[in-house]
């Protein structure tokens, strides 16, 4: 595993007895102590994520907001600064280069944090479409990224010595607050369908950040979460992953993401996704024995008609569920059942997001 | 501790033989590998089975695995209580047998504990 890219919270994930893997080309834990304890404790007290493999990419400039308005399907108008707001990067066919999550400093300075195994992609991409006055500045080598989700992560953070003012409403931020001694840069943001925030730091002090809050959140059950539980819980709060629900042959309304679509402005993509959908995701319960993983056949009263995109466990919930890309015009009426090894499991269709925190 | 009352594959499964009947695992090493196990498709009764043959796939949250036989006969035997608790696997792996089956050959390349232990530490 030598060969693979460390992240600066590395040397922690060993201490920690991390199961290290290759994660799209970086040693990443992927569990500490058990998938679903990891997960319980960010639904129920705290848990701590290493996600500085995700990109930091910079977009300065005057030209910076019009760039990015074209650049993405959300609409940026009304972002003021400290503001985050998530939206897709489209291909000319609509197709997704990636989801991101645009961060606003100023008019003419802009951060996008995007998916890690596509961060070369996405600057090629952004570079490509520049014009005028536009400078994309790579940053993800220069940043340490902690996720800090769970109901009692204000807890910890106030444990941990908060000098600074918490985000106090989702997707917003604040810059320059200290972190056990640490400058960060902290958002109300996250991947896990629970409140909570994400912590920005120079990479050489991501060791004490994380050090820090580990300590700090002994006394409120906060767990150090792998790659394991990051997925189980997106999956739970039925939130899309790149590659997965979404890609460059599944598109954001297929996705069902028309919260971050604005056809009311011009951007990449456009027209084609304008057009009526054929394809929709849907939530599955398995209700027959057995677990659904991705790329299962879905079949709607007796026939073919999808795929399933994630599926597995929701331990919160209990039960197994699967999401899957089906027909626009499925009838609610219709039997579902999801094929695994030859074998066709009978499925009841839910509401997404399987979880909602209350 | 591994238990020296039964053989071991290198896929770490392991087979205890009880007279005409081979009950057959996986071990506390597979189980600690897979992590939290949420799933096992048991075999039916009276399966045929062959040595080689994947007859049950086990799953935690994150992997799906099959599980080899070591011997070749019939299931006679399921453990039920999987169905309802899979995790007794991560528990207790040399306490709980998958399938027990009525032979007529085991596979000769099988390790007992010691072999298997001395494997484990290679793995490392």
């Amino acid at each position: 595993m030598d060969e693979l890219k460390k992240t600066p919270l590395y040397e922690a994930h060993i201490a920690l007895n991390g199961r290290m893997v290759d994660f799209g080309g970086w040693a990443l834990p992927v569990q500490y102590s058990s998938i679903i304890d990891e997960h319980m404790a960010v639904r129920k007290a705290a848990g701590l994520f290493d996600v500085s493999h995700m990109g930091e990419v910079f977009v300065l400039g005057s030209d910076a907001f019009e760039y990015i308005q074209k650049l993405v399907t959300n609409d940026i108008t009304t972002m003021t600064p400290g503001r985050c707001r998530y939206a897709v990067m489209c291909y000319d066919n609509g197709g997704a280069v990636d989801d991101v999550l645009i961060y606003k400093f100023a008019d003419d300075r802009y951060m996008l944090v995007v998916n890690a195994a596509n961060t070369a992609k996405d600057i090629d991409w952004m570079q490509a479409h520049t014009f005028g006055d536009v400078k994309i500045v790579n940053e993800s080598p220069l940043w340490a990224q902690l996720a800090l989700q769970g109901p009692r992560f204000a807890d910890i953070l106030n444990a941990a010595g908060y000098e600074g003012e918490i985000p106090a409403k989702n997707y917003t931020f604040t810059e320059n607050n200290i972190v056990a001694g640490v400058k960060c840069l902290v958002s109300r943001t996250g991947y896990t369908g629970e409140d909570g925030v994400e912590l920005y730091c120079a990479a050489e002090d991501g060791l004490k950040l994380h050090a820090a809050i580990m300590a700090a959140g002994k006394d409120f059950g906060l767990l150090p979460c792998g790659l394991g539980a990051r997925d189980t819980l997106r999956f739970e709060a039925s939130m899309p992953l790149y590659g997965h629900e979404l890609s460059a042959e599944l598109n954001p309304v297929e996705c069902g993401l028309d919260f971050a679509i604005k056809f009311k402005k011009d951007f990449i993509g456009k027209e084609p996704l304008m057009q009526p959908k054929t394809r929709m995701r849907i939530g599955l319960k398995l209700v027959g024995k057995g677990i659904a993983r991705e790329h299962c056949d879905v079949l709607m009263n007796g026939e073919k008609v999808g795929f399933t995109t994630s599926g597995g466990p929701a331990p919160a919930l209990g039960g197994n569920y699967a999401m899957a890309t089906v027909p626009a015009d499925a009838p609610a009426d219709a039997r579902w059942a999801i094929e695994v090894r030859g074998r066709a499991i009978e499925c009841e269709r839910v509401e997404l997001p399987f979880y909602k925190r209350a | 501790m591994i238990p020296n009352d039964r053989k071991y594959t290198r896929d770490h499964e392991w087979v205890k033989i009880e007279g005409s009947i081979a009950k057959l695992g996986i071990t506390a090493h597979a189980a600690e590998a897979l992590g939290d196990i949420v799933f096992v498709e048991l075999p039916a009764v009276d399966k045929d089975v062959a040595i080689g043959d994947g007859y049950c796939v086990v799953e935690s949250v994150k992997a799906v695995s099959n599980v080899y036989s070591s011997v070749s006969g019939k299931v006679v035997e399921v453990n039920e209580a999987l169905d309802a608790n899979p995790e007794k696997l991560n528990e207790d792996a040399y306490g709980q047998f998958i399938a027990a089956v009525e032979f007529t050959e085991v596979a000769d390349n099988l390790m007992d504990a010691e072999a298997y232990e001395a494997f484990l530490a290679e793995q490392e």
